[in-house]
C-alpha cells in the first residue's frame, strides 16, 4: 500500500500551487474573507474575476483536464484531479462552473445523444457557459422526487410551469439544468425529465433570495408558460430522475474542502500564536490546543478517505461511490463548520465582527460560521446522506416513504 | 499511489481471520475474561505456530520481516476478535523496546524466544501519579556496586500476572529514567490482577529491594525516555489497529441487529434515529480506518509520522467510544448483559483509549507540534 503521490504527481501539484498561487494576487479582496462560492457569483467585482480566472483555465487546458479525451479533455486521473481541487481550493481560486462543469456535463456523457453532445459539451469546455441547477421548489426540498413543476408536450415543445427556488448564481446563468415533470399521471421519481434550458427564453423571471448576510446567491425563479424545444430534453422522456440521482453523487463527490480546512487552520494557528488574553498567548490556552489537535486529525483523517474514494472510482472504473461520495459530504462540511465555530469562539467579542479593519483574520472565521451552515444543508442535507450512508454504506433497510 | 493490499498481506488477514473465527469466538473471550491467566497458553502457542509473534522482527533475530502495515492487520483481526493473549505487551511494547535499545546479544535472545512463543514479557510502567509520559515517572533505581535496587510499586502492568520477564522504568540515581531488565519471579516482586472494567490482565506490581544486575538493563542509563517515546510512537499506531478492528466487528454485529430486530412491525434499522447513528458509525470508521493505513504506510517508509501517530490514535479513541456506546445502544437492553458480544468492545473502550496515550494527551502533542513546527505545504 502506497499513499505516495508520484513524482508526476508532485510536479503537476507544483504547477497547479504556483499557478493559482499567482493568480490569486490579482483577486478581489472578497476572494480573502467570503467563503468561496459567495465571491463567485454575489458581487459584481468577484464575478468578473470568476470569469477571468475561467478564461485562464480553458487557455491553461485545466478547465477540462478531467474530462475524457474524447469529449476533449485531458484524461486526467481521478487522484490528479484531487491534487487540483485541493490546489484550487487550498488558494481558494474560482473559475469552476459548479452547475455545468461539475454536475451537468458529466450527466451529459452519460445519458445525452450524440447530437447534444456535440451541441453542449464544447460550450462547456471552452468555459464560455455558467449553468444554474433547476431542482428544488418550495414543497420538494429533500423530497425532491415530489416536485410539480410541469412541462407538458405540445407538438415539438414542452410547456413549462412552475416555480423552482434556492438556485445558487440563477442570476449569473445563461443556461439551467431543468427537472420537471412530464407526465403528471405518475408520482414522485416517474414521470420527470431532464432539460437543458436557456435562461433567455420568454417567461423565466428570477427573483434574488438574499443569505442571511445579506448577501445575494440564491434566487427563485418563476416559469410562466416557458417553450423548451424537444431537442433540449436530456435522455428519454420520464427517465429523468435515474439520471438526476447520479448528477446528485457529482454534486457530491470530489470537493476540496479539506483544502479550505487546511488554509483555516493554518491561518487560526497564526491567529493563537499572536493573540493575547489575560496577559497569556491563546496559544497556550489548554483548551485552544486540544481544539486544533481535534481539527488536524479529523481534516487527515477525512483526506485519507477522499482520496481512497478517488483511488477506489479510479481503478474500479466507477462513476461515483454513492456511499462514500455522501460520506465525503457530510464528514467535509461539519468539519469546515466545527472550525468556523471554533474560531468564532476562541476570538471571543471579535469573533462577531465582519470582514473590516477591526475583525481578526479579514472576517474569514465569521463569514465562514455563516455559509458552512448553508453547506450542511445544501447538494442533500447532511441528514438525507446520513439516510444513504446507512442505507447503503450499512445496508440499514430502506422503508417505504422513505425517498 | 496503490491503495491495496499485497496479496500475501490478504493472505495474512484471512488467515488471521479464520483463525479467530475458529479458535476464539467471543463465547471463548468470556471465559477466558473470567480465568485467572487472562489468556490461552495453546491459542499463544499456536498464534506463535502462524508467525505472528515474529512478524515485527529482522530475519537476523529469526523474525519474519514483516511491514508495520503487516503488524497492523494483524491487530486489526484480533481487535475484532478481541483475541486475549499477551501479544501487545510481550511483541509490540517490549519487542520494540529491545529491537530499539537492546544489545545484540539480549535481541538475539529475547525476540527469538518472543518470536517462538517461549516468552511473555510485561512493561512496567505507569504509577499512581504519572501520566502517559515517560517522563512523569517517579520510582527509583539506588545504584549500588554492580546492581540497582529497585523500590516502588508501578500500576497497570498489563500481564504482569503471565509474565516471564518486566521490563521495569525507574530513575537509575542521578542518570534518569531508564529501563530495567527484571525476572518476574525474583525475590521482593509481588504481582496482583486489578479489577478493571475490560476484566483484563492489568496488574499491580511492588518492588521491594529487588535487586538487579548492571547488565541487565535494555539502553544505557538515562535513555529510558527516549526509548519509549519512540516505542509509544509506533505501539500508538498498533493499537490504533486494533481499536479499529474492534470498531469493524461492533458496526457489523450491530448493523447485523438492527436489520433483524423489529419493532413497530419493521426491522429497527428502518428507522431514521438508528440509521443516523449507524452512518455515523460508519463515518468515523471509514476516515479513520484510512488514515490508520497512511500512517502504517508513514512508518514503512520512514517518513517523520509522529503527529500523525498522535492524532491518529486520538482519532481512533473517539472513533471506538462513539462505535462501541452506538452498537450498546442500539443493541438494547440485551446489549447491557454480560451475554452481549457488543458489550466486550464497550467495556474496553477506556482501556484502549489510555493504553499509548489518551485522548487530549495526543491532542495535545498534536498541538505542541502543529505550534512549534508548522505544516509541510499541503
Amino acid at each position: 500500500m502506497d499513499f505516495d503521490l508520484t513524482d508526476e504527481e508532485l510536479a503537476l501539484k507544483k504547477e497547479f500551487d504556483d499557478f493559482f498561487r499567482e493568480e490569486m494576487k490579482h483577486a478581489p479582496p472578497v476572494y480573502r474573507y467570503e467563503a468561496l462560492i459567495e465571491a463567485m457569483y454575489a458581487t459584481d467585482e468577484g464575478w468578473e474575476f470568476n470569469k477571468y480566472m475561467r478564461k485562464k483555465l480553458v487557455e491553461r487546458g485545466l478547465y477540462v483536464r478531467h474530462w475524457p479525451k474524447e469529449y476533449g479533455g485531458g484524461g486526467a486521473t481521478l487522484v490528479e484531479q484531487r491534487i487540483y481541487s485541493e490546489s484550487q481550493a487550498y488558494f481558494g481560486a474560482p473559475g469552476n462552473d459548479n452547475f455545468g462543469l461539475g454536475m451537468f456535463a458529466p450527466t451529459l456523457m452519460i445519458y445525452a445523444s450524440d447530437e447534444q453532445k456535440a451541441r453542449l459539451l464544447p460550450p462547456i469546455a471552452r468555459g464560455e457557459v455558467q449553468y444554474c441547477q433547476g431542482w428544488s421548489e418550495p414543497n420538494a426540498g429533500s423530497d425532491l422526487a415530489s416536485l410539480k413543476t410541469t412541462a407538458i408536450k405540445d407538438g415539438e415543445y414542452y410547456i413549462v410551469n412552475g416555480q423552482k427556488i434556492w438556485i445558487t448564481a440563477a442570476h449569473r446563468a445563461d443556461h439551467m439544468f431543468l427537472l420537471a415533470r412530464t407526465d403528471p399521471s405518475q408520482k414522485r421519481g416517474g414521470g420527470l425529465s431532464v432539460f437543458n434550458v436557456d435562461m433567455s427564453l420568454p417567461g423565466i423571471e428570477v427573483r434574488p433570495i438574499l443569505y442571511m448576510n445579506g448577501v445575494h446567491l440564491y434566487n427563485e425563479i418563476f416559469l410562466t408558460d416557458v417553450r423548451i424545444h424537444e431537442s433540449e430534453r436530456i435522455g428519454k422522456e420520464n427517465q429523468g430522475w435515474g439520471m438526476t440521482r447520479d448528477t446528485m453523487n457529482f454534486e457530491r463527490s470530489g470537493s476540496g474542502a479539506y483544502a479550505i480546512t487546511r488554509r483555516n487552520l493554518e491561518k487560526l494557528i497564526a491567529y493563537v500564536k499572536t493573540t493575547k488574553r489575560n496577559g497569556k498567548f491563546l496559544a497556550e490556552d489548554p483548551l485552544v490546543r486540544q481544539k486544533l489537535g481535534k481539527i488536524y486529525a479529523d481534516m487527515e483523517a477525512g483526506r485519507a478517505l477522499a482520496y481512497r474514494i478517488a483511488w477506489m472510482q479510479e481503478k474500479g472504473k466507477l462513476r461515483f461511490s454513492p456511499a462514500a461520495a455522501s460520506e465525503s459530504k457530510v464528514f467535509s462540511t461539519e468539519l469546515n463548520k466545527r472550525v468556523a465555530d471554533f474560531g468564532v469562539e476562541i476570538m471571543g467579542f471579535s469573533g462577531q465582527i465582519e470582514h473590516s479593519p477591526w475583525a481578526p483574520l479579514e472576517g474569514v472565521m465569521i463569514a465562514s460560521y455563516q455559509s458552512t451552515i448553508a453547506s450542511m444543508i445544501y447538494a442533500g442535507s447532511n441528514e438525507i446522506q446520513r439516510n444513504i450512508i446507512s442505507w447503503v454504506g450499512a445496508g440499514m433497510p430502506r422503508l417505504k416513504g422513505q425517498g | 499511489m496503490d491503495l491495496d493490499f499485497t496479496s500475501e498481506q490478504m493472505m495474512l488477514r484471512d488467515a488471521a481471520a479464520r483463525f479467530s473465527a475458529s479458535e476464539c469466538t467471543y463465547e471463548e473471550v468470556k471465559k477466558v475474561e473470567d480465568s485467572e491467566k487472562g489468556y490461552v497458553p495453546e491459542l499463544w502457542k499456536k498464534i506463535a505456530d502462524l508467525g505472528w509473534t515474529n512478524v515485527l522482527f529482522p530475519s537476523r533475530y529469526g523474525g519474519y520481516d514483516g511491514t508495520f502495515l503487516d503488524l497492523v492487520i494483524l491487530q486489526e483481526e484480533m481487535g475484532k476478535a478481541l483475541f486475549p493473549s499477551p501479544f501487545f505487551s510481550t511483541v509490540v511494547q517490549c519487542g520494540l523496546l529491545i529491537l530499539e535499545g537492546g544489545t545484540e546479544e539480549q535481541k538475539a535472545d529475547l525476540l527469538g524466544r518472543i518470536a517462538v512463543g517461549s516468552l511473555i514479557m510485561a512493561l512496567a510502567q505507569y504509577e499512581e501519579e504519572t501520566d502517559y509520559s515517560a517522563e512523569s515517572v517517579m520510582m527509583t533505581a539506588e545504584p549500588r556496586g554492580n546492581e540497582y535496587v529497585l523500590n516502588g510499586t508501578k500500576m497497570f502492568v498489563m500481564d504482569a500476572n503471565i509474565a516471564d520477564k518486566l521490563i521495569v522504568v525507574a530513575r537509575a540515581g542521578g542518570a534518569g529514567i531508564s529501563l530495567f531488565l527484571v525476572n518476574s519471579h525474583d525475590p521482593g516482586i509481588q504481582i496482583t490482577k486489578l479489577p478493571t472494567v475490560a476484566k483484563d490482565n492489568a496488574c499491580e506490581v511492588i518492588f521491594e529491594n529487588v535487586i538487579v544486575a548492571k547488565e541487565n538493563m535494555i539502553g544505557s542509563p538515562g535513555c529510558g525516555g527516549a526509548l519509549l517515546d519512540q516505542m509509544y510512537e509506533k505501539a500508538a499506531v498498533a493499537k490504533a489497529g486494533e481499536i479499529m478492528g474492534g470498531c469493524k466487528a461492533c458496526i457489523d454485529m450491530t448493523a447485523e441487529y438492527a436489520r433483524n430486530r423489529e419493532q413497530y412491525g419493521n426491522p429497527i434499522g428502518g428507522y431514521q434515529a438508528i440509521q443516523h447513528f449507524m452512518a455515523d458509525m460508519l463515518l468515523f470508521y471509514d476516515t479513520t480506518s484510512n488514515y490508520l493505513y497512511r500512517v502504517a504506510c508513514m512508518i514503512d517508509e520512514g517518513k517523520d509520522f509522529t503527529r500523525d501517530a498522535s492524532a491518529l490514535k486520538a482519532c481512533a479513541n473517539e472513533c471506538f467510544r462513539y462505535v462501541t456506546e452506538k452498537g450498546v445502544k442500539i443493541h438494547g437492553g440485551i446489549g447491557t448483559t454480560r451475554e452481549a458480544d457488543v458489550a466486550l468492545f464497550y467495556r474496553r473502550a477506556p482501556t484502549y483509549a489510555s493504553m499509548c496515550g489518551s485522548t487530549s494527551y495526543h491532542y495535545e502533542k498534536v498541538a505542541e507540534k502543529l505550534l512549534t513546527e508548522g505544516m509541510e505545504t499541503f
